[in-house]
């Protein structure tokens, strides 16, 4: 079990070692690059923005009480934003996004691998692992972030929402309170971890796709490990993060 | 004759057990070889190992008159610009139109975009399926996938073409087509052919020369009309 686990940790470096010699090395693939980060980013806006608007509505609908308990309920907006954008918004964006994106890209490309389409590929002189691995892995580690914002930004507003549910604060002077506590600190790292979260889902995704067993049952198996893997990876980096930007602070 | 491919002392091991035990074979230019057998005797593993998508064991491939396991990534690449393949389940890619399939192979090839368009137009007249150039893979039956598969093999006019199986899964009319069609680009093109079937209509159709698999080794040899008439009960087998 253990030799399989340092075996699997080893073709996984190497995975991404050779994404890293593959995404450096000319010529490259703009245009599969852009249908990516359609596919990944724009599609996933709906999903994404509805998630996020509950998430905050949720959110500051279960912060009301304790804050009332101790008559801090003014802090609310200002707690929640905190609470969104520093750890809230990336972690959980990131898990929808492992589970929509990264399920797809695992189930993609192991079907793509029982079909013989990367074989075709290879036996075409087309370079697969351009075309189809450095091309998914970039989208998720770009657009992951800009989800992240948008659905931050979605997030504020379910929260302001829901300050409005048992209060009456303007829309104005909710985000005045929003951003007259939230720093810099708290922004740019959550802002850095996002681009780590995207890269590992991505990466995770592929590799589990393009290393999946034949057959249909293979499939099933790489999409759900990719979910899996992905989703425990971001939770990870995330303790690291977190880790980081204390000793910083 | 120029010799397009040639193995020699052929091996390959899946874990314990070994696929390829000694194969040894030369293809010529212009020549329809096809290589017979079993289910599971290994043919498929064979032509994949010609064109570096498995790597052998054991034995030399020489492509092209190139040893394939010599190559870098780079001139592997090139080489297979040069080979034609045909998948069993014909490897479309799903998420390409018939037209953006055939010019998936022209990427970086240098062509216009004209000439890449009279080039898709030739290779999918030369199939008979001119009017599904803008259908997708899902909208084809089994005959008119494995009929483009065929369109992007001939596109960037291969000097050898390797069929795995091509008549696999397909009405017996449909079949005796795909084997015509098989024979007519052979004939129209110079090409030579490594045909993996085992399907024996499709060998009478197509062959210049058998070969036979059996335990991971060419255990017989011939046109059709000899293997047909062989003095071993197991080989005449194949052809009652």
């Amino acid at each position: 079990m253990l030799i399989a686990f340092f075996e699997e940790l080893g073709l996984a470096t190497s995975f991404m070692l050779r994404f890293f010699k593959q995404a450096l090395r000319p010529p490259f693939e703009f245009n599969e690059l852009a249908r990516q980060a359609y596919l990944t980013g724009y599609k996933s806006l709906p999903l994404v923005a509805v998630t996020g608007f509950i998430m905050g509505l949720v959110l500051t609908i279960q912060s009301r009480p304790t804050l009332a308990a101790f008559g801090a309920e003014s802090w609310l907006p200002a707690m929640v934003a905190v609470s969104i954008v520093r750890e809230i918004g990336p972690v959980i964006t990131a898990l929808i996004f492992a589970g929509k994106v990264g399920s797809g890209i695992g189930a993609e490309l192991a079907s793509m691998r029982v079909t013989e389409q990367i074989d075709a590929m290879e036996v075409s002189g087309i370079n697969p692992f351009k075309y189809i691995i450095v091309t998914r892995v970039v989208s998720a580690t770009v657009m992951l972030p800009v989800l992240v914002i948008f659905s931050d930004a979605i997030s504020l507003y379910g929260a302001y929402i829901g300050v409005n549910l048992k209060g009456d604060v303007s829309f104005q002077l909710f985000f005045l309170q929003v951003f007259e506590k939230l720093k810099f600190i708290d922004i740019y790292p959550a802002f850095i971890k996002t681009i780590f979260f995207g890269f590992a889902i991505g990466l995770i995704s592929c590799y589990k796709g393009l290393h999946a067993a034949r057959g249909t049952e293979g499939v099933g198996q790489a999409a759900n490990a990719a979910v899996v893997t992905a989703s425990l990876a971001v939770f990870i980096l995330d303790m690291i993060a977190v880790q980081m930007t204390s000793f910083f602070m | 004759m120029e010799t397009i491919a040639e193995i020699t002392h052929l091996k390959k091991y899946f874990g314990s057990s070994q696929t390829l035990k000694d194969i040894s074979f030369k293809v010529m230019k212009g020549e329809n070889l096809v290589v017979f057998g079993r289910s599971g005797s290994g043919k498929s593993v064979l032509i994949k190992c010609l064109v570096g998508l498995i790597e052998p064991d054991g034995g030399e491939v020489i492509l092209l008159g190139k040893s394939v396991e010599n190559l870098s990534d780079g001139e592997l690449n090139d080489l297979r610009k040069k080979v034609g393949f045909l998948f069993q389940s014909a490897a479309l890619y799903d998420s390409m139109t018939v037209r953006e399939n055939l010019e998936f192979p022209l990427r970086g090839s240098g062509s216009t975009p004209k000439e890449i368009e009279n080039l898709v137009a030739e290779a999918l007249e030369n199939v008979g399926l001119s009017d599904a150039i803008d259908k997708l893979p899902s909208e084809l039956s089994g005959g008119m996938r494995k009929r483009v598969g065929l369109a992007r093999a001939l596109i960037l006019k291969p000097e050898i073409i390797l069929y795995d199986e091509p008549t696999t899964g397909l009405d017996p009319i449909t079949s005796k087509e795909i084997s015509r069609l098989i024979l007519e680009i052979q004939r129209k093109y110079g090409t030579a052919a490594i045909i993996i079937t085992h399907d024996v209509e499709c060998a009478r159709i197509t062959a210049n020369r058998m070969i036979i698999i059996r335990d991971g080794t060419c255990f017989a040899s011939g046109t059709f009309k000899e293997l047909a008439v062989s003095a071993d009960e197991w080989v005449r087998s194949f052809f009652q």
